[in-house]
């Protein structure tokens, strides 16, 4: 059986990044596994610009901003797999994939870096009661078919959801030509980036009604209509507030889920609120040596944060590959490992548990909050002392949050079992 | 001329014309939709019921039973999924007791084979996440599951394989008198035909009414139901039923699919239009609501996909297999709501002998009686999986993430007798599109495969055929 030293499930932003990093640390033997035509993942599709500005400090699109981290993957000669599929991962790292050249094939992992991505909710998941015509779309199917393929999906449109990819397809239809007549939201609030909400929306004259859903769907064979209905602080239609769209279209942004089917089938423990699975400091997985990072994490809002934990993840694998290959003993008194706890407004952290010893000087830790809060604190108890305690005019379960955590603090608590992490009002 | 026509590819027009195809007889299907199982056989509990429900004395209660006993070979030799897990009727009220046994007396004068009654603790170790409330259950081992699309597409291929005619897209209008038999008028021309097999399902009224004095009338009775992700598949490794309500039949009932799904419903609401497939917020509620009834911890938070499907409910609720008087050579197959899709061997069996011995068909000495399905790839092991690639690559290649359906699996599906022309005739054969993603990511690509394969555009390819186009134009060609 060929062996690697770390095999990358998935050559999306957060795989290419991992991969990268992986090499820069020492690692040679390195294998990412591409399921689609190309490297880049959902990037390909996101022909908008924005992205980039905090790892290339420029304004880039999706393919470009790609295309920087293929450049890097080629420069060091990484190798690569496309229209490959991971079938399986053993609980001992054994891959087996599949594509046509080479059939099944296993080979044998030293670490593994799980970067398999999210995909979209679809309307299944939400049961919007109706028709089940053709014209419904996740908005990220919808991407692909307008920016990769040249096909409109629709001439007339409503979009369920205030995603960030339902905001850029609004615009995206727009310019294309078709007609967007409303967003409407389930939420009080957006669950997307502020920037995209006005160069999106407010900048075509595009109508976001929150606090609204779609209540009927019509048509038998194409999409004919919709009905939106305003919906109370429960999140149910309020009877008289309905009102009816016709539309030959509807795209649906209404969340993102992780891929971890590899990882449930690996026996991975799962985070039930970000559907990935719980990391500690390294973004090692319940797993020794299995490491996960960007959006089979946890969903990000932007890819320069997925890069970035994901070079922290390559790192972190190539560190782990190293340790394996010293045959270092580890002492087996390691204390146990301090616990974070999300409350009080914030939803879930990454990672879940720190270990002090091998985390890196500055630690971030990555969270979102469960709604809108107006000048107020984000906290972070150790134990029982609040030691941090940062004033915020906003936050907003669209936009992730991140707290630093210094080594040279946390060595400041020996005993330290547990830092919660609070949104306090002010 | 035809000898038979069969109106409906249905469960029951495939299965008659499958059984008609063990003869020497000039058979034509014709469908209105465009494809086989596209009306109530697609949207159903894909149940094989053991047959404890239906009058005794009644043809449903004798048509149940003997489909129930052939659906076992049947699967064998058409390569269909069925699973024969047994089922369960719950019941939660000491005083209900009564209602649980009438079900076995009439379960035994069905001659419903090995039944019992199990008490409270009996039940949970079959099934831990039954109700705390239970107090009883009827367990009828020989119940199954079965996929209604593999069911129905496999007898319609095999059909077609021994010489049965389909017409798609293919709409009776009208049907006139002639001598002798009948020609039916349609939107594709005329047809005509000593005999016509009305398999209708929610229209089979409309079919009757245009040649007999004695009015029928059906009633689309709507059912939706909510399916839950595969995650959630092993929740009951049986059918889940309710004890069956006085107004409206069985009930909810949550039961494993053959391809590993949980399958959650069925409402039953009488409506007026016989194309009325929309589910409504209160439907999905009350699924909600009573499914929990018997289930513990049903995870509805994991529902992929809900949908409705009607059955063709005529008001003695009793199936219609019969010649009408004054209509001789017009075979009604009417009001085959459940046990239908059980039934639905017994029934195509049942047409078959009516018409061997009206028009003294002779056996079929070509007949091949089985077939081969879609191959699934999961089912092999590694090294039998590599030499299927090897040998043929597109097996290596995935198109539908969420099930793992290779592109050999699709060239299979659009090649194939019947073959798919649609997305959904494609997910019905293949189930690429049917996983929790529910199509997102292999749409477009299915669309490219159905395109290049059957050298149509994109422009063409749908939904389900008929307007259900997928995409409408090009960027920017209406600027």
């Amino acid at each position: 059986m060929k062996a690697y030293d770390i095999v990358i499930i998935g050559g999306g932003p957060a795989g290419l990044a991992a991969a990268v990093s992986a090499r820069k640390n020492g690692i040679d033997r390195v294998l990412i596994l591409e399921r689609d035509k190309e490297l880049g993942g959902i990037l390909n599709q996101c022909i908008h610009n924005g992205f980039g500005l905090h790892t290339f400090k420029e304004e880039l699109t999706g393919p470009e901003y790609a295309a920087r981290y293929i450049a890097q993957a080629a420069e060091l000669n990484l190798e690569y797999k496309i229209n490959t599929m991971v079938m399986d991962i053993s609980h001992e790292k054994i891959v087996t994939y599949m594509n046509r050249e080479e059939g099944m094939q296993e080979i044998q992992a030293k670490a593994v870096i799980l970067a398999m991505g999210c995909r979209e909710r679809s309307r299944g998941a939400l049961n919007i009661p109706g028709y089940r015509p053709a014209g419904i779309f996740s908005a990220g199917t919808a991407q692909r078919l307008v920016n990769m393929e040249g096909y409109l999906p629709g001439r007339e449109v409503v979009i369920l959801g205030s995603g960030d990819i339902g905001l850029i397809m609004a615009r995206r239809m727009t310019l294309e030509g078709a007609k967007v007549k409303v967003v409407s939201e389930l939420m009080p609030y957006s669950g997307g980036l502020k920037r995209n909400i006005v160069q999106c929306l407010d900048d075509y004259g595009i109508p976001l009604k929150l606090s609204h859903t779609v209540i009927d769907i019509r048509g038998k064979e194409r999409l004919e209509g919709i009905t939106l209905a305003e919906v109370d602080s429960h999140g149910k239609p309020i009877p008289g507030t309905e009102e009816d769209y016709t539309c030959d279209t509807l795209l649906l942004s209404v969340g993102l889920i992780p891929e971890n089917e590899l990882s449930n089938g690996m026996g991975i423990d799962m985070n039930r609120v970000t559907s990935g699975p719980n990391v500690n400091e390294s973004l090692e997985t319940s797993i020794p040596g299995v490491f996960a990072c960007g959006n089979v994490l946890h969903v990000h809002d932007l890819v320069d944060f997925v890069s970035e934990e994901a070079a922290a993840a390559g790192k972190n694998a190539a560190e782990y590959v190293m340790r394996e290959k010293s045959a270092v003993q580890i002492s087996k008194d390691i204390k146990s490992p301090i616990e974070l706890e999300a409350v009080e407004g914030v939803r879930y952290t990454v990672p879940k548990t720190v270990n002090v010893d091998r985390m890196t000087d500055r630690l971030t830790v990555r969270f979102r909050v469960g709604a809108v809060y107006q000048n107020c604190f984000v906290s972070a108890y150790f134990d029982n002392e609040r030691v941090i305690h940062k004033k915020r005019p906003v936050v907003a379960p669209g936009e992730m949050e991140d707290i630093k955590l210094d080594k040279s603090k946390l060595l400041e608590y020996p005993d330290l079992k547990k830092i919660t992490i609070k949104i306090e009002e002010a | 001329m035809y000898d038979v026509i069969i109106i409906g590819a249905g469960v029951s027009g495939a299965a008659a014309a499958r059984e008609l195809s063990r003869y020497k007889v000039k058979v034509c299907v014709l469908e209105k939709s465009e494809d086989v199982c596209c009306g109530t056989s697609k949207a159903n509990s894909g149940i094989v019921h053991a047959g404890y429900d239906a009058a005794p004395g009644s043809l449903m209660a004798q048509l149940n039973v003997e489909g129930n006993a052939m659906m076992g070979k049947l699967a064998e030799e058409l390569d269909f999924p069925f699973q024969r897990k047994g089922s369960l009727v719950v019941c939660l009220h000491e005083e209900d007791r009564p209602s649980l046994q009438e079900l076995y007396d009439k379960g035994i004068k069905n001659g419903v084979p090995d039944m019992q009654i199990l008490e409270r603790e009996e039940v949970w170790e079959l099934e831990p996440n039954i109700s705390d409330h239970v107090v009883a259950a009827l367990y009828a081992p020989s119940a199954g599951i079965v996929c209604p699309f593999g069911l129905n597409i496999a007898m319609a291929e095999n059909a077609n394989t021994n010489g049965v005619a389909f017409r798609f897209n293919t709409e009776v209008t009208a049907i006139e008198h002639i001598e002798p038999g009948y020609r039916l008028i349609t939107n594709q021309g005329n047809y005509e035909t000593k005999c016509i097999v009305n398999a209708a399902g929610v229209y089979a009224d409309v079919f009757h009414n245009m040649v007999s004095e004695k009015k029928i009338h059906i009633t689309p009775r709507r059912g939706d139901y909510c399916l839950l992700d595969k995650t959630a598949g092993k929740h009951v490794s049986r059918t889940v039923f309710a004890l069956p309500n006085r107004k409206y039949g069985k009930g909810v009932l949550v039961t494993p699919t053959t391809h590993g799904n949980l399958l959650v419903g069925p409402t039953a609401i009488d409506i007026d239009d016989p194309e009325g497939t929309n589910t409504t917020a209160e439907g999905l509620k009350r699924i909600a609501e009573n499914a929990g009834l018997n289930v513990k911890n049903l995870p509805m938070r994991q529902v992929i996909t809900s949908f409705a499907g009607l059955r063709a409910h005529e008001e003695n609720h009793e199936f219609i297999i019969e010649e009408l008087e004054d209509a001789p050579g017009f075979i009604d197959c009417a009001g085959i709501e459940s046990p239908g899709l059980t039934s639905s061997p017994a029934i195509g069996k049942r047409i078959a002998k009516i018409l061997q011995e009206k028009l003294h068909l002779e056996k079929n000495p070509d007949f091949q009686g089985t077939r081969r399905g879609i191959l699934n790839p999961a089912a092999l092991s590694i090294k039998e999986r590599d030499a299927l690639i090897k040998k043929e690559p597109a097996y290596g290649n995935i198109i539908c993430r969420c099930e793992m359906i290779s592109e050999g699996e699709i060239l299979d599906a659009i090649h194939r007798p019947l073959g798919a022309k649609s997305l959904d005739g494609v997910k019905r054969r293949t189930r690429a599109g049917m996983g929790r993603c529910q199509s997102g990511f292999c749409s477009p690509r299915t669309m490219e495969i159905l395109s290049r394969e059957l050298d149509v555009s994109m422009f063409e390819i749908t939904k389900s055929g008929g307007d259900s186009r997928i995409v409408v134009g090009k960027n920017k060609d209406a600027l």
